[in-house]
């Protein structure tokens, strides 16, 4: 509850701040304790000493899994701000607003992550979108910018609008809107029902990008500024795999197996669609856009498996696929050129950035002893686990070994080949934080436990 | 957690692992070389000892276990066996040999190519004493990350196609033997990666079928068998010399090895079942790379095709499952390993002194250079099996175990013996004999260091070929353990 009167709150501060200082460099530093008194107000929840007491009437329900959810997210969102938040500044001039739109997103995360009926996943799910058709227009100047806002809308509203009538379905069959209520999977599925459940599977793929409702994905993530493409195609993804995971395990689960071939399907195409496409890409952030694609395929895994191994491992892919894929954006957006030749010979002029980056890439990959390892293995395990459709997993590992070659085009633009030096200005704040962010990686490559047991309290 | 130091196995990972990270810090080319080949001779030593304390009485100092991830049930286990020990004493041994031998080529930015190279030094270590599925797995990956970028960064002109082709191959097998161990995992006593709770719970028939190929494939792409073997020639040609011994010498034993320790134990019945199949592609493979050596002109890639023909080999005589083909494997592992380290080195002294590989552009380098011709008239010869040299015993016992399995598989297998003898005697011819050219006029003879290397190897050579007892002891154990599995399935 902490989490989400406390974004909100921020959120106006933020607005106000933009009032107050006129320097553009000072929301910047007043966002970042923002997002420290999150995670502070978050975890004292987490550890039984919730600092607002609010009765939600069973409407929201905090906990282990959902607060530990919430401190990836924040801690990212740190991370976030302090690697990339300095570039905010130059994308326009009302920069206190875009922190305030990323505190109210925040906020939406929060209830996401904690919902029970199906009107505050609607609510919590529309409050992290809006703030985002804004940001992605937020370079007013830019064709591309408000061509992503306006696609970006248009199809984000549509699927609302199924959402909407998904949830009306299963009101309509059920008579409420408590997920576990619903009683769902008990005797035969009437067709309002299945309905129902095939609207918000496709309106819940469409949020988090998966294959065959990914089509706005690259177009909305090329255009944005490239600050908030690295926002929405991390954080913002994570979390609404959260209320995807949450509103199929507690609603639907019961059910599980009448749905699971549709699940496998999507995970497939996803797979398929999203690694084979970033081959092709001859730029750089447009190949980290279809890598999110086919990341979310991944991810989508867990949702198709949906056992407690699926849930550990959602949140483990969530903490590595953010961290690294936030490093690699907040290096791009120092980069002019943001092609595969922009990166040449990058090690040899920025041999610290080049190492980073070569981590994230790595952990991206999923190779061992990187977070990434861990995060696909715990996938595949859980997809295993589920006993069949044994095909899916083949699919998932060659889909992994595409991979390699597009992530890899990068170390080799950046080890093995030759080229000018990009004249990157980077802080030592901005270092330090990158260094911190590999070692955050490559800690949970080694012993991912350290971030699971926390699930368990 | 994972820190103590008081059993050999742990020591054998930590020690290439924390060298290799201090070597990246250290500034100048000489101090990467000395502490490099400092750590890998304290690896030989440490390996020796364990040599020296086995049996019964020292067994927890050659073993290791910690809990790794209590949510799964992994524990960083690790164990020095027979097996393990000799393919440890191989990598221990490969590496100074490696350092001395190629002492005098300069790379840029020394430190980190020697960093690299210790930690791979490290992964392959990981490999050959791994007792957990997942520990296995993640050195096997760790192994092949540096020398990626061994191979990629320091390589010739073709390198970066040739070594990613090497990476996306090995990446793809690899994974597929992941999701065969994941398969294994939910299916073993108690939800368990140990090798031993693998070992318990043996799978059924019908699911042994896929299993197998899952590890066959990841397992075949490393050592390489026909037809998977398509990365190698390129790959060993563009490495600078020094990653290809590591590859050819030591990282294709993580192939053959992995099929005694993991495949056939796990699945005897589809052993059984595709052993044919194995069998046949191998002496298929045996017979095309000899072919191909034989036409040859580059002296890497005559050395690389040579290669799969031995590997060839050794995969059939596993598969043969009988007593003499597995202690033929077993020793000519290491042999294996000794020879064509002994060959590369060669080749790089050649390539170094003449800068050129091209067959047809040597000859007459006898006239010039004798002790290095006799060193390398030695070393071809325990290449073709000579007696008397080290490879004799290994593929006597390896034909021997063909032979029992199935005589017309030793026939044609056998054939490749003949082609062996073709292109590595002309090889000799045309590089080493004949007048010679005013290029090859040119060539000094091998300094000192180089002396006592390739002397060190031709001691070897003949050590083990005149007494190969003591590797068939240490081997013993685990040959027995195995092909009783197999035969009581």
């Amino acid at each position: 509850m902490g989490a989400i009167i406390l974004s909100a709150v921020w959120g106006v501060v933020m607005m106000y701040s933009g009032i107050l200082f006129k320097n553009k460099a000072t929301p910047k530093y007043i966002a970042t304790a923002g997002v420290m008194l999150l995670l502070v107000t978050n975890w004292l929840e987490y550890a039984g000493l919730p600092i607002f007491n609010v009765d939600t009437k069973g409407m929201l329900e905090f906990n282990s899994f959902g607060l530990v959810f919430n401190t990836v997210i924040f801690i990212c969102t740190l991370f976030y701000f302090l690697l990339s938040g300095p570039d905010m500044e130059d994308v326009g001039d009302h920069v206190a607003e875009y922190f305030a739109l990323i505190f109210f997103v925040l906020c939406g995360i929060a209830i996401v992550s904690s919902f029970k009926t199906l009107l505050m996943l609607f609510l919590g799910i529309e409050i992290l979108s809006i703030p985002l058709y804004i940001l992605a227009g937020s370079d007013k100047r830019n064709l591309k910018s408000n061509e992503a806002s306006l696609k970006y809308f248009l199809m984000g509203a549509f699927s609302t609008g199924l959402m909407l009538m998904g949830i009306a379905f299963l009101y309509g069959a059920t008579g409420t809107f408590y997920t576990e209520a619903m009683n769902l999977g008990f005797g035969k599925l009437n067709s309002m029902m299945s309905i129902g459940i095939v609207l918000l599977m496709i309106s819940m793929a469409f949020k988090v990008s998966a294959a065959p409702f990914h089509f706005w994905t690259p177009d909305v993530y090329d255009g944005s500024p490239t600050v908030f493409t690295s926002f929405m195609a991390t954080i913002v993804k994570a979390a609404a795999f959260i209320g995807f995971i949450r509103l199929f395990e507690n609603a639907f689960g019961k059910m599980h197996e009448q749905w699971q071939l549709l699940m496998a399907v999507i995970a497939a195409a996803t797979l398929v669609i999203g690694n084979l496409t970033a081959v092709f890409q001859q730029s750089v952030k447009r190949m980290l856009a279809y890598s999110s694609i086919a990341q979310a395929g991944f991810m989508v895994l867990s949702i198709f498996a949906l056992n407690s191994v699926a849930k550990e491992g959602l949140v483990l892919y969530a903490a590595a696929y953010s961290i690294a894929t936030i490093g690699i954006f907040a290096v791009l957006i120092k980069m002019k050129d943001y092609s595969f030749e922009g990166f040449n010979g990058l090690a040899k002029h920025q041999p610290l950035l080049a190492l980073l980056n070569t981590i994230f890439l790595l952990s991206l990959a999923g190779i061992p002893l990187t977070a990434g390892f861990f995060a696909k293995y715990y996938m595949l395990l859980a997809a295993i686990k589920n006993g069949h459709m044994f095909w899916l997993v083949i699919v998932a590992v060659l889909c992994a070994a595409v991979s390699v070659y597009y992530y890899f085009r990068v170390i080799q633009a950046m080890y093995f080949k030759e080229g000018n030096d990009p004249g990157l200005k980077v802080s030592e704040t901005f270092k330090t934080m990158l260094v911190l962010a590999a070692v955050i990686i490559i800690l949970l490559g080694i012993h991912p436990d350290w971030l699971l047991t926390w699930l368990y309290n | 957690m994972f820190a103590a130091f008081d059993n050999f196995p742990a020591l054998l990972i930590w020690l290439p692992l924390v060298t290799g990270i201090i070597c990246f810090f250290l500034k100048t080319e000489a101090a990467a070389k000395k502490w490099s080949l400092l750590s890998s001779v304290l690896t030989l030593g440490v390996v020796g000892a364990s040599l020296y304390f086995s049996g019964e009485k020292y067994s927890l100092l050659n073993q290791v276990s910690y809990i790794w991830l209590k949510g799964i049930n992994s524990s960083f286990a690790l164990i020095l066996d027979g097996m393990s020990k000799m393919l440890c004493l191989l990598t221990a041994l490969a590496f100074p040999v490696i350092f001395t031998a190629t002492w005098k080529h300069q790379y840029k930015r020394a430190n980190v190519f020697y960093g690299l190279m210790l930690l791979s030094q490290c992964g392959l270590l990981g490999v050959f004493m791994a007792a957990d599925a997942l520990v296995f797995y993640f050195f096997w990956e760790l192994a092949l990350i540096p020398v990626y970028f061994l191979a990629s960064q320091w390589g010739g002109e073709r390198r970066i196609q040739a070594t990613f082709k090497f990476f996306i191959y090995t990446f793809i097998g690899s994974l597929l033997m992941l999701v065969g161990i994941l398969y294994l995992y939910l299916n073993a006593s108690g939800e368990s990666f140990s090798l031993a709770s693998f070992y318990n719970s043996r799978a059924n028939p019908a699911d042994q079928k896929w299993l197998f190929w899952l590890f066959f494939i990841a397992f075949a792409i490393k050592m390489p068998i026909f037809p998977f073997h398509t990365w190698q020639p390129d790959a060993y040609e563009q490495s600078p010399t020094a990653v290809t011994m590591v590859l050819s010498g030591v990282m294709v034993k993580m192939g053959v090895y992995a099929v005694i320790r993991w495949l056939l134990p796990l699945f005897p019945e589809a052993v059984h079942k595709f052993d044919n199949i194995v069998i046949g592609l191998s002496v298929v493979g045996m017979i095309y790379a000899s072919c191909i050596a034989m036409v040859q002109d580059d002296l890497k890639r005559l050395v690389a095709y040579s290669s799969i023909a031995h590997i060839g080999l050794m995969c059939a005589a596993i598969f043969a499952n009988n007593q003499s083909g597995m202690q033929g494997v077993m020793i000519q592992m290491f042999n294996h390993g000794i020879n064509i380290i002994g060959l590369w080195i060669i080749v790089e002294l050649i390539e170094r002194k003449l800068g050129t590989r091209k067959i047809s552009e040597l000859g007459g380098i006898a006239n010039f250079a004798p002790a290095l011709s006799i060193l390398l008239v030695i070393v071809a010869l325990a290449n073709l099996a000579l007696p008397l040299t080290n490879a004799f015993i290994g593929e006597f016992l390896m034909f021997n175990g063909l032979y029992q399995f199935n005589v017309w598989y030793a026939v044609v297998a056998g054939l490749s013996i003949i082609l062996a003898a073709v292109y590595t005697l002309n090889m000799v011819k045309n590089v080493f004999y004949g007048s010679g050219n005013s290029l090859t006029a040119g060539i000094r003879d091998i300094s000192l260091n180089e002396k006592i290397i390739l002397s060190v190897i031709v001691v070897l050579i003949f050590a083990a070929g005149v007494f190969p007892k003591p590797f068939l002891d240490l081997t013993q154990d685990t040959t027995n353990m195995i092909l009783n599995r197999i035969i009581d399935k």
